[in-house]
């Protein structure tokens, strides 16, 4: 095979072959990189936070103005705003997502929809802020309150509730819906009874990364929802609550207790990131499986 | 498909049903820019568009206050540049090695782990960048501060890699076998292939991954809120404190009175902020719309 080639090509070719390997090792240092700045980011916050947590830290109120006690309103307040998100943006997201991957005909229509959405989803969240405050806030007169967030995150929230649901639907077999015209089912009927069931637990995957987006917010509910400190969990939706992200950000750079405070940093953000990556690693394990499933 | 007119009416009702269900995000999209105009255009009435734009001093505060936005405009494009040109070539390059350099199974790994960096809470990477980059850096370089342009552009990349990365690497995926396969049979090395086939037949793909990324660090907050010092002025090296507009927002909109100018100036940020990620979306459209790939034919 090498029989045509002169020791001069042979030397090149191992040139060439170097140049690959040096290339390539590049490469994949590059991508390492991504990995050793995740590694050690959680292994700092898990070596630093993990001292601070306790049962109790998880369950109770915080004490002497938040330099003792626990965390308990906050993670409570995070959880009810991402679930309030999620409520409010799922039946709008997985509504958007069969217009367009059911009735949609390819056209400007369409096609202004799709633009709408993907500016939707690059709006910065300090912007989503503002307008939260303009609109729920003074507009509508919600004030600062748990509803005013959730709206606000929900809006937030819904280009990806859209792009998830989209892929589910998506991702069922066109033979489903012509089995279903077959017996002589209509359009609505044929979504309602043979496509939604279908396309519901990729689209259910897809809503668990909205939430997690949701719950790691804080720059859209910084002016909307969020306080630093209230004595009592709220109890409507009309008021203002604590949430997990603002706590780290108040705590961390507020105030005249910051290194005294320290400890309780680091657990919140621990607790966050244990929130939101378990959610993560639980929508992966789900896809996972699905995809498992559909072959 | 012989209906009654009932169900046939009943049929369109549902259509339009989610038709409206689908416009809600171009509605959104509308009261946003609405709700900014209304909130942020009344400052305009006091203060000139050339002042706010190109004014040097942003003492909101002062007596009378000073509304130039010059040195946060400059802030924000800074770190954006900046953290770019950290972060492109680590995300376009890990994209890279994960569509075409990596094994199935080290793929298997690295692409969770690449989504998980991206799910991490930008406050949590402000706050990483406070208590532990910052001093490190302080101290190893002998910086009067940490909190600077350079920190705040370093922990932004670290936001905008994954971004980046997984868009890249859909791009390079899904460059055609042939093409591949034709460059390896005319005896390219793999690399060669790479360099001057895939690449090149991904670079509109990439260039959308690009632009989408910077959108992303322009518009951050928690993390120049938290790392990048807050000093209001023109930086003169890499290492001066500097205060890009969605920190800004973030950290005066608690203390300003409701509606004052203060207020409407704060929103008047808002405006320009929302004004250039719309640019840079509108552009990664364009260019994603106009250089779609098809298939080996539309190259």
């Amino acid at each position: 095979m090498y029989g045509s080639l002169d020791a001069h090509d042979l030397k090149r070719l191992g040139a060439r072959k170097r140049k690959q390997g040096v290339m390539f090792l590049l490469f994949r240092v590059a991508a390492l990189v991504n990995g050793i700045a995740l590694a050690f980011i959680c292994g700092f916050l898990l070596i630093k936070g993990i001292p601070a947590l306790s049962w109790e830290f998880l369950s109770e109120m915080p004490r002497d103005s938040m330099t003792a006690g626990g965390i308990w309103p906050a993670i409570a307040g995070t959880a009810i705003l991402a679930l309030g998100a999620l409520i409010v943006a799922f039946p709008l997201g997985v509504a958007s997502a069969v217009y367009l991957s059911e009735y949609a005909k390819p056209g400007r229509v369409t096609r202004f929809i799709r633009l709408g959405i993907a500016n939707l989803a690059g709006v910065p969240s300090v912007v989503f802020g503002l307008f939260g405050l303009a609109f729920f806030v003074t507009f509508f007169g919600w004030g600062v309150s748990i509803l005013s967030g959730v709206c606000t995150l929900a809006v937030l929230t819904l280009p990806i509730i859209i792009g998830t649901a989209e892929e589910a639907l998506k991702n069922v077999p066109d033979t489903y819906r012509q089995a279903s015209y077959g017996l002589g089912a209509t359009k609505w009927q044929t979504i309602r009874r043979v496509v939604l069931p279908a396309a519901l637990p990729g689209m259910l995957t897809g809503s668990i990364l909205g939430l997690s987006r949701a719950a790691g917010e804080t720059a859209a509910i910084m002016f909307t929802a969020a306080v630093f400190f209230r004595p009592t969990l709220p109890s409507s939706i009309f008021d203002s609550v604590m949430a997990l992200p603002y706590h780290i950000y108040v705590l961390a750079t507020a105030g005249t207790e910051i290194d005294k405070t320290r400890p309780l940093q680091y657990g919140s953000a621990l607790v966050l990131i244990a929130m939101v990556f378990s959610l993560n690693l639980f929508a992966t394990w789900l896809r996972a499986r699905l995809q498992r499933k559909n072959q | 498909m012989f209906l009654r007119s009932g169900q046939r009416a009943r049929e369109q009702m549902i259509r339009l049903f989610f038709f409206v269900a689908a416009a809600t995000s171009i509605i959104t999209l509308s009261l946003i820019m609405l709700y900014l105009l209304l909130e942020g255009l009344p400052l305009f009435k006091t203060v000139s568009v050339l002042d706010f734009i190109l004014g040097n001093d942003w003492y909101p505060t002062y007596d009378p206050p000073s509304f130039g936005i010059f040195p946060l405009l400059v802030a924000s494009f800074a770190v954006t540049v900046l953290s770019s040109l950290i972060a492109v070539p680590l995300g376009v390059m890990s994209a890279v090695y994960l569509a075409e350099i990596a094994s199935p199974r080290v793929r298997g790994i690295f692409k969770p782990l690449i989504e998980l960096l991206a799910a991490l809470p930008s406050v949590v990477i402000g706050f990483f960048g406070l208590v532990v980059v910052a001093p490190f850096l302080q101290d190893t370089f002998d910086m009067p501060t940490g909190l600077n342009l350079f920190t705040a552009s370093l922990m932004l990349a670290f936001m905008s890699v994954p971004t980046i990365c997984t868009i890249s690497e859909d791009a390079v995926y899904s460059v055609p076998k042939d093409l591949k396969s034709a460059s390896l049979a005319l005896g390219a090395t793999r690399w060669e292939t790479m360099w001057r086939v895939t690449l090149p037949a991904s670079l509109s793909g990439i260039s959308t991954a690009v632009i989408l990324g910077m959108s992303r660090s322009i518009g951050e907050t928690m993390v120049t809120l938290m790392v990048a010092g807050g000093a209001a002025m023109l930086p003169l090296s890499l290492f001066d404190p500097v205060r890009p507009m969605p920190a800004s927002i973030a950290a005066e909109m608690a203390e300003t009175p409701f509606r004052s100018e203060h207020y409407f100036a704060l929103f008047a940020i808002g405006i320009a902020l929302f004004l250039f990620t719309l640019m840079f979306n509108l552009l990664a459209d364009h260019i994603a719309h106009k250089h779609r790939q098809t298939g080996a034919a539309t190259l």
